[in-house]
């Protein structure tokens, strides 16, 4: 198939990004997403102009390290498929396609495609994790978890961290991120004793960073784990009960 | 000599007295000793919490803008553990036992049963951090059985469970970070290792952002920097990953062992055409389920519904009735790779076998089989197009995953004091074949439960000496050398990409060093692989510049690794003349075309010491002795 693609470039975080546009032709459509990139690049190299620059690492939709917004649509128009595994016989011959990276005042833009996620990671250690050391843990089969619940831990825990569900958001929110780490833990006996305080150390840093949440649900069509709001109710559940625990205690 | 520090005493309590025996270093004083980690994947992220944990001063390198994103990640099926929930007979004895047979008896003993023994200790600690492991109704862990094992000792996370142990260690890590006692340099590569009097002393990294080089010095470097399999360009590994630390410690006087020990899994996604970036895995646990099978008669092009029972092939249930589809790794893949070339493979290029769920779907139900594999089952219809769940999936074998690695003594520790190496990185546990569900198990046991202790041994009479100053010459001319590395990829301004030589040299190792070696396709290899290398720099394209991320002038270093290593890899399979796990000599088979191993002549690690480019690594033995598995021919019968 061929193609003519608009594809954002910037040469750094402060240099100035336009839309540059290349032919993208005689494509196979097995190819992947970021393989049809391979060989746009392939072809740059060639006639001596610089590639483009996207993040990527396992390509099997699970390391969360690729991530453009394709169309419009963070990791383009497959439902619950990362960049990745998008494949090119999702497009049709003819089309045009515009790729832009994540767009959001939480992710600054590093070069073309690749922008720096890094405040996810400080959300987890506000307190994404359960205290404890090496060592510490009774026998696994000493605390017996029901199925139905290490079942929805296990939906929550499955998010790869791409960040997708911020790029969708029009206000650049970390909720779903945010609440999906929060159930996980939260839902687990394991998670239980550091519940509200992880809740609302995670999300108060969470604010620094990310946007607010208006329930626009952009983020959940936008997951390619198909991550469900639910988690964020959840969250903000937890986060005021929290905030009352700690105005009685404190 | 090597010397690998294996303790004089019985395998069952070796481990135990081993760590009452070795040095402490006082709780107070941990502090004071820095540790540099290099990789955040199980291994990296989980020794650099747990010494965190226990008071030392670490540094933890990742060249990933997150310590989440390590390849680890990617493993499906599951991890391994000699609990007995099953209570079908497993025991610490056999996980050892089936290890060190299905290693086909190239591993070390005394390694490996401890692997055994803390392997237990691993799901406790993972299910007390919150790892969502499969429950049963009743709230207990599942359990199912994984490729060449007879009992059911194989924990799982849906088919996720490397990303959630990854996640375990990776949010202990943070939690860490959080407290101060880790600082995480990510998006940071190792370019170089700095070694002052034979010890290992500090490490050269390189900004991804910014190509700011930068130098750091420790107590002790580990590096935790996974497999070479992306050797052969066309792999199951992450785009990303290479051997260039390890390989950078090796040129410093780190062994490399048994380089030519690569594992062809043989359940992913056959190749579609020549632009193809990687291969994917499609976890072997579909083998429990799923049948393999290629029409009986070759050129039978008709769709799999169409060919009757009577005209299908069976070839592992056939050949192996005793384990069926479930035959190890090697022997699954090597089995396959006969079918194919007799002209028997199926789909649109001839390439792949049938694994078919149809008769499972029959006796479970879709439901069931829904449950166990729905996510392999959409990855491979996003892959392919194809819906497994009414045509059989296609799979081909594909490398996958390294057990050569840096040789490492009893304690992790290379042949360069101070340097420790863990993980896939090193070499020590799986012999010439990994077992599934093993992988993740050697990462986690290396770095929860082995290196924490070891490592202070080698510490604790070197309290109050003081770090390498970063001003040090060897920390000048290794910084140097990594800035004539960078400066000479961007000046050859050459004609073709970093791409294509990767993908060249992928094509040479496949095809010579791959699922079956011969001294012939060995010695071509050997001469074609240096020739390429000097094609490579003088004809490799790197644009751009080195002051910002620069994609290409990253590969540009990792490729021009592969290159030696791809030559090591060559030497180690052309000296082996022997057949044994994964490493598979044509010229070394029994009469029903199994591998044959020849016990007199190379039950010994391989491992090869620098000379410097272009003279050919010497090679040092470690004989391996066999005191409690007795050595035989494998059988799967």
């Amino acid at each position: 198939m061929n193609l003519t693609l608009h594809v954002w470039r910037q040469a750094g975080p402060d240099a100035p990004g336009k839309f540059v546009t290349y032919d993208a032709d005689d494509i196979s459509e097995d190819a992947s997403f970021l393989e049809m990139l391979d060989i746009v690049n392939e072809r740059l190299i060639a006639e001596g102009e610089e590639p483009i620059e996207f993040a990527h690492d396992c390509r099997e939709g699970i390391c969360g390290t690729c991530g453009v917004v394709i169309n419009g649509i963070p990791h383009g128009p497959q439902k619950g498929t990362a960049t990745c595994q998008l494949h090119m016989r999702k497009f049709a011959d003819g089309d045009e396609i515009v790729i832009e990276p994540w767009r959001a005042a939480g992710f600054p833009l590093i070069k073309d495609l690749v922008v720096d996620r890094r405040a996810f990671d400080r959300i987890i250690e506000a307190g994404g994790y359960i205290s404890v050391d090496t060592g510490q843990a009774p026998d696994a089969n000493l605390i017996p978890i029901g199925k139905e619940t290490a079942d929805l831990a296990m939906d929550a825990a499955s998010c790869i961290g791409c960040g997708a569900c911020v790029a969708a958001c029009p206000n650049g929110a970390a909720q779903l991120f945010t609440s999906a780490k929060l159930a996980h833990l939260n839902l687990l006996p394991q998670g239980e004793p550091e519940r509200l305080q992880r809740t609302e150390s995670m999300v108060d840093v969470m604010e620094q960073y990310f946007g607010s949440c208006t329930n626009m649900g952009e983020c959940e069509s936008a997951c390619p784990k198909e991550i469900s709001i639910d988690f964020i109710a959840l969250m903000n559940r937890d986060y005021l009960k929290a905030k009352l625990a700690n105005r009685r205690t404190g | 000599m090597l010397d690998s520090k294996v303790p004089d005493a019985p395998i069952q309590t070796m481990w135990e007295d081993h760590k009452f025996q070795m040095k402490l270093v006082n709780p107070n004083n941990k502090r004071r000793f820095k540790v540099i980690v290099v990789g955040t994947g199980l291994a990296g992220a989980s020794a650099a919490a747990t010494m965190a944990e226990l008071g030392y001063d670490v540094q933890a390198f990742t060249f990933h803008d997150s310590a989440r994103r390590a390849h680890s990640i990617a493993a499906q099926g599951g991890i391994n553990a000699a609990k007995n929930y099953k209570g079908d007979g497993d025991s610490i004895f056999r996980l050892f036992y089936d290890t060190v047979k299905g290693g086909d008896y190239r591993s070390r003993e005394a390694n490996v049963y401890r692997l055994a023994q803390v392997s237990v200790d691993i799901i406790d600690q993972a299910v007390a951090q919150g790892v969502p492991f499969a429950r049963e109704y009743g709230g207990m862990l599942d359990n199912r059985s994984f490729g060449g094992a007879q009992v059911s000792r194989t924990f799982y996370a849906r088919g996720q469970t490397g990303q959630q142990l990854l996640l375990g260690a990776y949010q202990a890590l943070e939690r860490q970070v959080a407290a101060g006692k880790v600082a995480l340099h990510t998006q940071q590569e190792m370019l170089e290792l700095v070694v002052v009097d034979g010890r290992a002393v500090g490490i050269v990294c390189r900004d991804l952002v910014t190509g700011e080089l930068s130098r750091h010095a420790a107590h002790a470097v580990v590096l935790a920097t996974g497999g070479y399999g992306n050797a052969f360009y066309l792999s199951t590994n992450a785009m990303q990953c290479n051997v260039t630390a390890a390989w950078r410690a090796h040129r410093k006087g780190a062994y490399f062992a048994n380089p030519c020990f690569t594992q062809i899994h043989p359940t992913c996604i056959p190749q579609s055409d020549e632009f193809q970036s990687k291969l994917t895995l499609m976890s072997e646990s579909l083998r429990n389920d799923g049948r393999i099978w290629v029409p009986k008669e070759v050129g039978d092009n008709r769709p799999a519904g169409d060919i009757p029972e009577s005209e299908r092939d069976y070839f592992l249930e056939r050949k192996y009735p005793a384990f069926g589809n479930l035959v190890p790794r090697d022997v699954a893949s090597r089995n396959a790779k006969t079918v194919v070339d007799e002209g028997r493979g199926v789909g649109p290029l001839n390439n792949g076998v049938y694994l078919d769920f149809a008769e499972a779907i029959g006796r479970l139900g879709r439901d069931v089989i829904e449950d166990r594999y729905a996510n392999l089952f959409e990855m491979y219809e996003r892959i392919t197009g194809d819906n497994p769940y009414d045509r059989p999936m296609r799979i081909y074998p594909a490398p996958h995953y390294t057990m050569g690695g840096l040789w490492v003594d009893y304690h992790l520790m290379t042949t360069v004091p101070g340097l420790y190496c863990i993980g896939e990185a090193n070499f020590s546990d799986h012999g010439a074949n990994r077992l599934g569900a093993s992988a993740l198990m050697q990462g986690l046991a290396d770095g929860y439960f082995v290196l924490p202790y070891t490592i202070g041994d080698f510490l604790a009479d070197k309290l109050n000496e003081p770090l390498v100053d970063l001003d040090h010459e060897a920390f000048v001319d290794a910084e140097r050398d990594v800035n004539d590395r960078v400066n000479r990829f961007l000046s050859i301004k050459g004609t073709r990409s970093v791409d294509w030589f990767h993908r060249e040299l992928g094509k040479i190792l496949w095809d010579h060093c791959g699922m079956a070696r011969n001294k012939a396709g060995l010695e071509k290899a050997l001469a074609e692989i240096p020739a390429l290398r000097d094609e490579f720099y003088k004809d490799v394209r790197v644009l751009g510049s080195a002051d910002t991320l620069n994609s290409s002038l990253e590969k540009a270093g990792r490729v021009a690794d592969f290159f030696e290593l791809g030559e090591l890899m060559v030497r180690d399979a052309l000296h082996r003349e022997e057949s044994a796990g994964g490493h598979f000599r044509e010229e070394s088979q029994t009469d029903e075309g199994e591998a044959k191993r020849d016990d007199d002549n190379f039950r010994f690690v391989a491992a090869w010491q620098w000379r410097g480019l272009g003279t050919p690594q010497e090679l040092h033995k470690e004989e391996l002795e066999f005191e409690y598995v007795k050595l035989t021919q494998r059988s799967y019968k």
